[in-house]
């Protein structure tokens, strides 16, 4: 996995972070208030920061998958830190266990036999990644701006918790969100089935990659039309 | 009582309207029916409407003239019948009416009765015409047009016969219109007849321009439809002609108490004071009652309708005053003193003006007329100069006078009894009565007078001198009738309007006499005209240059043998035209130069001696030309010896009209005189002077006084001298023209040595060609100008508005073309390619779709950022 | 420091950004479909993170993990429905070039 820049750059904040940690743990004051939550939530926070740069800046599709499953199990990691233990779990279980292996499955059933490298950072890198840094920054700044009213944490198990809330105030986008997933179900099933019974007359076939339709370029349109 | 007039009392009758209505109808047929009736039935049935009908008109016009006019009471001698309303709109009102009086019944009389004689004249005259039935029927449509003329109780009915006869005269001159020169003739006595309408018209309407507000000079009751008033009127007698006594003559018959005969008006009656005048007039009165006729009083009426209504069987006047329609009973007149409802207001009716004008207030002064005699037009210029002289205009135009006299000789291309009618006995009178007629107009104003006194005197002798060597008979008798005219406008110009009238008379009679005589040598000589053709011109020096031309004087001679009735009836009138004592032209003329020296109604004093002056030598030289036109033609040898062979006498029907009119004009002078015996020598007023006298004498107390007190011994000097003019007149044409051999050699001697004056006299001073290059070339030039300014100019105009409209439209259409469309197809183009350019937003691309959603959420954060609170 | 080292919501809202703008990155700037939805769950997943921690540091009970359980939930109906259309896409196209799928353009 080649590293692109920003995976540079996130490497050595958490280098810097380190070494400040480390340089302040030398100082009294600091070592008092650092504490392994706060490690451990440098840690899995840069985990996932890591994994995400990867799945946006890798060429292989193959990195990019796995180094989604990082980022989810990073995520995971920092549910537990904030006490959602059920969510965290759920997260592992259905992200990661189910959606990346879906996902996996499908880059694997798509991979096209020519070429595994495709150019990703074509023309879109020019629009695409200053338009992200420009809205992290707003981002960040309005959330670190804010003053939000915190209070202190219960750890609590939240599971019984959040199953009364799912029976009680949340209990029609519980049932909703069931039919939702049964409609998923068919509707993946509908989609991905193989168009084999066109005999039958069912659909009008999708035009051929190789008929004239308009291609790549971006042709003027009124030419188009004519042909 | 204010106002006191000689109000013109009028009795209403039934059936004046058929005396023009028989030629009317005579016309109508013949005209439409005509060519149809010829050739199933031949000519017979033709000239049987067309003589018939005339004879009918005559029969009634002479039925009331003697039936009707005659016996009634001089004051009441006014026949009138009012048809239908013509114009009946608000003020005015103008009614198809006609009217008897002792004018116009004498004119319908003379026209009536001459019409018929030359009617019958013509059935022998035109008897191998083709287009019989189309000269019968103008020749009727001319009869009933004169008639409407003469008999018509107002201005505009006079208009309708004026111009009426003014077309039939068109039509008949261009009777033979195939020949153009004839037809030409035609046209120019129509259009020099019309500059005279013209005149009319002009004098027509400044008369009542003139007469507008006059009654808001006059007090009086406001007449129920109109402006008028009505005014009570006392009345007065009826006016009779001063005819000067003689200083010194014994008293009338009035004096010795004695009732005065009703038709006599007594010469002394004149100079009476108004109170004898009274008297006078009661005792009528007393008389026709003890002749145990009612006595019906015509007192003003109650507040009635306006127009002539019947109210229970009685007619009622403009003022509401009675009227019953009594044809055959005599009624006493209004007496004097009684009150009468006088209408003054606008109206075209002779009689009401008249009746207006005589209005006098009680100290004698007539307001109606001061005021048309005060009244000025354009920089003061009297109202009356107009009047008189467009009304003359009129007349001269119509009579032939200068200067609209030129189309007279032409209009002798004419059939001859044409010639007879129109040219000499009714048409070219109707000036003459016209101003006869509207004496109470022309009185007014002296200038008019003398005016008309003065053309009608050059005329006199003008168109004499013209005459004296004219070749075509039908010439000499034209100049020699437009001479006479002007002796007729002398007799009407200088006041005594019945010496113009009577003249008028009796120079209908003997000029159509002498008119129906020339067509009778013509008819003869035609024969012998086509028997000359295809022989060579025969060797005889004295003839014409055209020796077939059955007119010219010089290819006759001798026919007096040949044809005697003609010549001897020729004869006789050429006696009364020169004036000779025992025929009705002597007495007539005599009477008129007898005026002309002695009233003094002219401008100027010495206006009346210069008249008489050329009226007498033009005396002379009638006399002279009428008789060389019948040395010429009657008498000496014949030119030829196939004159002998083939001219003859004239089929009875025609010589025994011209026996007729002979008689007639020696009888005319029984009524201008007393059995031959002039009226100087008797100093009784001549029978026609009395009776024309309540018609013609309507303000005649105007008259100033002769300025000649009556001096016997001078008026009998002045006729002698007029009978030797005539005698030497005579006499020069005998001795000049008896021998024509001699003729020759003389003629050629005056050429030469007074070759100036010769050429002046023979081409008829040139007063044609005079003419022709001033007016006529005038006019074709201004139609020249107006064609060319209509052509370029005002074409002009249109072609380059049409021209103009074209680069408008053009302009538009390309503004439409350019603009318009292209505004909407640039709109449409803009859509297009705007659209092509949005369109490449949509990409397919899934990834710019999603980029587009960040930016977006990026601009609306910036947006939240800088306007909302948390901000900056 | 104080702020680094003591770690409170900000922090895990800066961790949540920060996978919120690779996730918008990879959706911006990859061609293969399958890429572009690991990026629509890499967004997800912020989102959720969001909910969570809002969850634990502001008082509102659990709330915030129901609605990140809902959205894993949603997520995961979401990945099924995708990757069967890639699959067809894939069919059809014979590739999940997203450059391919543009025949709705026009």
């Amino acid at each position: 996995m080649r590293l692109s820049a920003l995976h540079y750059v996130v490497i050595a904040l958490l280098l810097l972070v380190v070494v400040l940690a480390v340089g302040a743990g030398l100082s009294k004051d600091f070592i008092a208030r650092i504490n392994a939550a706060t490690v451990v939530f440098y840690l899995l926070g840069g985990l996932a920061t890591f994994c995400a740069i990867t799945v946006a800046f890798s060429r292989n599709i193959l990195h990019s998958a796995f180094a989604l499953m990082g980022t989810l199990a990073g995520v995971a990691g920092l549910y537990f830190m904030l006490g959602a233990d059920f969510v965290g779990v759920v997260q592992l279980l259905v992200y990661v266990g189910g959606i990346m292996v879906l996902i996996l499955f499908a880059v694997l059933l798509t991979r096209d036999i020519t070429d595994i490298k495709i150019s990703n950072l074509s023309v879109s890198l020019i629009g695409g990644v200053p338009a992200g840094l420009l809205l992290l920054g707003i981002m960040v700044r309005v959330l670190v701006g804010a003053p939000f009213k915190t209070t202190a944490a219960i750890a609590a198990p939240t599971v019984g918790r959040i199953g009364d809330s799912l029976l009680r105030e949340y209990l029609l986008p519980f049932e909703v969100a069931s039919v939702i997933l049964l409609m998923a179900l068919v509707g993946g099933m509908v989609i991905a089935r193989r168009a084999v019974k066109e005999e039958a007359g069912e659909g009008v076939p999708l035009p051929h990659p190789g008929a004239p339709h308009p291609g790549r370029e971006d042709r003027h349109p009124s030419s188009e039309a004519n042909t | 009582m204010p106002y006191s007039a000689a109000v013109q009392e009028f009795v209403r009758v039934h059936g004046l309207w058929l005396i023009p209505f028989f030629p009317a109808m005579g016309a109508l047929i013949n005209c439409v029916f005509g060519a149809l009736i010829q050739k199933k039935w031949g000519k017979r049935p033709v000239h049987i409407i067309a003589v018939g009908t005339m004879v009918l008109s005559s029969v009634t016009a002479l039925y009331f003239f003697f039936g009707l006019l005659l016996p009634r009471d001089p004051a009441q001698r006014f026949l009138l019948e009012e048809v239908f309303p013509m114009i009946d709109i608000g003020a005015v009102r103008v009614m198809f009416a006609f009217a008897m009086d002792p004018l116009s019944g004498v004119m319908a009389c003379m026209v009536t009765v001459v019409a018929t004689a030359i009617h019958i004249y013509s059935m022998g005259y035109m008897a191998d015409e083709e287009s019989y039935w189309r000269y019968f029927g103008y020749l009727n449509l001319f009869c009933f047009s004169m008639l409407l003329l003469v008999l018509g109780d107002n201005f505009i009915l006079m208009f309708f016969g004026w111009e009426g006869v003014g077309l039939c005269s068109y039509l008949l001159i261009g009777f033979w219109y195939k020949d153009t020169a004839k037809a030409k003739a035609g046209m120019k006595a129509f259009i020099v007849n019309r500059i005279g309408d013209f005149g009319f018209i002009v004098g027509m309407f400044t008369l009542f321009w003139g007469l507008l507000g006059m009654w808001d000079a006059v007090p009086g009751k406001m007449s129920k439809v109109d402006d008028g008033r009505c005014i009570p009127v006392m009345t007065k007698p009826m006016p009779v002609s001063k005819h000067a006594a003689p200083a010194g003559d014994k008293p009338g018959p009035a004096h010795h108490g004695g009732l005065p005969a009703p038709q006599a008006g007594p010469r002394a009656r004149q100079g009476a004071s108004p109170g004898v005048r009274a008297e006078r007039a009661r005792k009528t009165l007393m008389a026709a009652m003890a002749d145990g006729i009612i006595s019906t009083a015509h007192a003003a009426g109650p507040d009635q309708p306006h127009s002539p209504q019947r109210l229970g069987g009685i007619q009622l006047g403009r003022c509401g005053e009675k009227q019953e329609g009594l044809r055959f009973l005599a009624q006493p007149p209004v007496s004097v003193g009684q009150t009468q409802q006088v209408y003054v207001g606008p109206t075209v009716s002779f009689r009401e003006i008249r009746d207006q004008l005589a209005i006098e207030d009680s100290s004698g002064k007539r307001v109606v007329a001061d005021h048309l005699k005060n009244g000025t037009l354009w920089f003061g210029i009297p109202l009356l100069i107009f009047v008189t002289f467009g009304f003359f205009l009129g007349a001269t135009g119509k009579s032939a006078q200068i200067p609209l006299y030129t189309w007279l000789p032409d209009a002798m291309a004419g059939p001859t009894p044409v010639s007879a009618l129109i040219h000499a006995a009714t048409m070219v009178t109707a000036g003459v009565y016209m101003v006869a007629r509207l004496n109470f107009i022309f009185i007014l104003s002296p200038e008019g007078m003398t005016l008309v006194a003065l053309v009608g005197g050059l005329t006199a002798l003008l168109a004499a001198t013209i005459g004296l060597f004219q070749y075509d008979i039908k010439k000499v008798l034209a100049y020699s009738t437009v001479s006479q005219l002007g002796y007729m406008f002398v007799g009407v110009g200088v006041g005594a309007y019945w010496v113009g009238i009577y003249h008028l008379v009796a120079h209908a009679f003997f000029k159509a006499c002498l008119f129906l005589g020339s067509g009778s040598v013509i008819h003869g000589m035609h024969d012998l005209v086509h028997h000359r053709h295809g022989h060579g011109p025969p060797p005889d020096l004295r003839l014409a240059p055209d020796p077939t031309d059955p007119q010219d004087m010089r290819n006759m001679g001798g026919l007096g043998k040949l044809m005697p009735h003609t010549a001897r009836t020729y004869l006789i009138a050429c006696f009364a035209i020169s004036g000779i004592p025992l025929f009705s032209g002597f007495y007539s003329k005599d009477e008129i130069l007898w005026k002309a020296f002695s009233m003094g109604n002219m401008s100027w004093p010495w206006a009346g001696k210069l008249i008489w002056a050329l009226c007498a030598l033009g005396a002379m030289c009638t006399a002279f030309y009428m008789f060389r036109s019948y040395f010429m033609t009657f008498r000496g040898r014949p030119a030829t010896e196939e004159h002998v062979k083939h001219v003859h006498e004239s089929p009875r029907s025609m010589t025994w009209v011209l026996w007729f009119l002979a008689i007639g004009a020696v009888l005319m002078s029984l009524v201008g005189s007393t059995v031959f015996v002039p009226a100087a020598i008797t100093h009784k007023t001549p029978w026609i002077e009395s009776f024309l006298a309540p018609a013609t004498a309507a303000l005649s107390d105007a008259f100033q006084k002769p300025s000649l007190t009556h001096n016997v011994v001078l008026e009998w000097a002045l006729m002698g001298l007029s009978v030797v003019l005539a005698v030497i007149g005579i006499f020069g044409a005998w001795f000049w023209y008896k021998d024509l051999s001699r003729t020759e050699a003389r003629m050629e001697w005056a050429k030469r040595n007074w070759r100036f004056v010769h050429v002046l006299v023979f081409n008829k001073y040139f007063v044609d060609e005079i003419y022709n290059a001033t007016f006529v070339r005038g006019f074709h030039l201004l139609a020249r100008a107006l064609g060319w300014f209509d052509l370029r100019v005002v074409d002009g105009l249109v072609n380059a508005s049409s021209w103009a409209l074209r680069m408008l439209a053009s302009f538009f259409g390309a503004v439409d073309y350019k603009l318009v469309d292209g505004a909407v197809n640039g709109v449409a183009d803009t859509v297009i390619g705007a659209g092509r350019r949005v369109r490449r937003i949509q990409s397919g691309r899934i990834n710019a779709y999603v980029m587009g959603v960040a930016f977006g959420v990026v601009v609306l954060l910036f947006v939240v950022w800088f306007s909302g609170p948390m901000g900056r | 420091m104080t702020a680094l080292v003591s770690v409170g919501l900000p922090h895990y809202l800066v961790v949540a950004a920060l996978l919120f703008m690779a996730g918008l990155i990879t959706v911006a700037t990859r061609r293969n479909a399958v890429a572009i939805l690991m990026g629509v769950e890499l967004i997800l997943n912020a989102a959720s993170l969001n909910f969570v921690a809002f969850s634990r540091f502001v008082h509102g009970g659990v709330a915030g993990q129901v609605f990140s359980l809902f959205i894993i939930l949603l997520a995961a109906a979401e990945a099924c429905i995708a990757l069967a259309i890639v699959l067809s896409i894939f069919r059809n196209f014979k590739s999940v070039d997203v450059f391919n799928t543009t025949t709705l353009r026009e």
